[in-house]
């Protein structure tokens, strides 16, 4: 069944979802029934140098849902995705202000090595170490001394199977995983992100280098993981965030035009910047 | 106007030829049997065979504008609403070639009863159809709203003039033949105002993306 059919429970109203973009404890108060917040950003600018990518975000991931950014190239939806575990740190002239709560801890105030246990991440193009099967999905627990020596082949097969991997690699668990096809690699990322029991999955454009199969394979493991944990992907393929997604955000120019319920942004967008993009009669 | 864009406009102009031949058909059914005009009747029964043809082509347009392009958000709207339009489009036309027949059946009767309250229920009917179909060409989600408060006042007629007709039945049998094809069209008519309704509900859900089936504000 796809995700299509079975959404989140629904908002109480459009009025509720459409507040996001207000302050915090309005967000709060209008949260749709039976939703808990996972993630949630207030005011949140972001800076490279003197371009200012991100323009006051203020919204919220729900735990245990799929949440997807859509947006044309350039509008700030991977950086977004990228400021949620502190991935910029990295790049020199950027600078982040506001703040990003993950439950009801500051992430900025977190070991960052802890808050990227916590806030997984998969990117763009599949990207194993150069090591065998098992080593990619061992590496991180081994790391951090959260599996002990004698359970970690329970855990890499759990892994494994949790990435809907196991069956086609298991035979083959200390071959290098270059040997893999694309999608089997990219599911190999998502198995090593899921090795140490992440809270939160941030997917960057994880099917785009994938052929349809592949991608399906991909799609049917976002929809039984959200059970384990809260999923927040980047995709330019607006078909893919209509299947997967419970929740969407439309990004335009750094400011977050829009979020809501997957199926209203899709059929009935409240914003025409949003309804132009998707209906591609944007710029 | 990208290539989709130039395929909806298509579908809309399928659309409005077949929204044309319907309210014509309607138009001239009617007068069929007001005015017994046999040259309108059997011209009702001729455009029936476009208008099936039409409505087979306009879903086989629409279902391949969903293979193809995935449409989203208004144009999503657009290509459902069309189908759902195209049903009812079809089924006003069969009803008109129903009421067609039945007016060549009276044409050699003397009219039992004037039909006063047949030309009431059928200006209503004539009105709703073409309300209907100006609030789809228009995006008129306004006009879309003011068919639906007629569909009770038909179905108020409707009810008054069986009375009528079942107390000419019961003055004289002979009446009876002539009384049952009265009643025969003034059901259609109704029906006619129903797929009128539906197409105002599919205006709606077209131009506000809200469903107004079923009482479904009232109940929200």
């Amino acid at each position: 069944m796809s995700p299509m059919q079975t959404p989140g429970p629904q908002p109480a109203s459009d009025v509720t979802m459409r507040s996001q973009t207000l302050p915090m404890q309005m967000a709060e108060e209008n949260k749709p029934a039976g939703e808990q917040s996972k993630l949630s950003t207030k005011n949140l600018n972001f800076h490279y140098g003197a371009f200012q990518a991100l323009h006051a975000i203020s919204m919220q991931v729900y735990a245990n849902r799929v949440t997807a950014f859509i947006g044309p190239s350039g509008c700030g939806k991977s950086t977004f995705l990228r400021t949620l575990n502190r991935m910029y740190e990295t790049i020199r002239t950027a600078r982040v202000d506001g703040e990003i709560l993950l439950d009801t801890e500051d992430i900025f105030k977190l070991e960052v090595s802890e808050l990227r246990r916590r806030v997984g991440m998969v990117f763009q193009r599949p990207n194993p170490f150069p090591k065998s099967i098992f080593d990619n999905i061992a590496y991180g627990p081994r790391i951090n001394g959260s599996v002990s020596r004698s359970g970690i082949k329970d855990h890499v097969e759990q892994s494994l199977r949790r990435a809907a991997l196991w069956d086609e690699v298991k035979d083959k668990l200390h071959d290098s995983a270059y040997g893999l096809s694309g999608g089997q690699q990219q599911r190999l990322c998502i198995a090593r992100a899921l090795a140490v029991n992440p809270e939160v999955l941030l997917l960057d454009e994880p099917c785009s280098s994938l052929d349809p199969i592949a991608t399906a394979k991909i799609e049917d493991l976002i929809f039984q993981l959200k059970d384990s944990c809260t999923i927040v992907i980047v995709t330019h393929n607006m078909q893919q965030a209509a299947r997967v997604a419970d929740y969407t955000g439309f990004f335009l120019m750094g400011k977050l035009i829009e979020f809501d319920n997957t199926t209203v942004i899709f059929k009935n967008p409240a914003k025409k910047e949003t309804e132009d993009y998707i209906t591609g009669r944007f710029g | 106007m990208r290539h989709f864009e130039q395929e909806l406009e298509q579908l809309k102009g399928k659309l409005l030829e077949m929204s044309a031949l319907v309210e014509a058909a309607v138009q001239r059914s009617v007068a069929a049997v007001t005015q017994k005009d046999r040259s309108a009747a059997e011209q009702v029964l001729r455009d029936e065979a476009r208008i099936n043809a039409l409505e087979m082509e306009i879903d086989e347009f629409a279902i391949n504008l969903l293979a193809t392009q995935q449409p989203l958000a208004a144009d999503l709207r657009l290509v459902v609403a069309a189908l759902k339009i195209n049903t009812d489009l079809e089924r006003m036309g069969d009803l008109s070639a129903s009421i067609a027949q039945r007016a060549v059946s009276l044409l050699s009767e003397p009219v039992i009863q004037p039909m006063v309250d047949l030309r009431h229920i059928s200006s209503l009917v004539e009105s709703m159809v073409r309300k209907s179909l100006d609030a789809f060409v228009a995006n008129d989600a306004d006009m879309a709203r003011s068919v639906l408060a007629s569909d009770d006042a038909v179905d108020s007629l409707r009810t008054a003039s069986y009375h009528e007709l079942i107390s000419f039945m019961e003055k004289d049998p002979r009446n009876i033949p002539q009384a049952l094809d009265l009643i025969g069209i003034t059901r259609s008519l109704e029906r006619i105002a129903d797929h009128s309704t539906n197409i105002a509900e599919d205006v709606l859900f077209l131009v506000k993306g809200i469903d107004v089936r079923h009482h479904a504000e009232a109940r929200q």
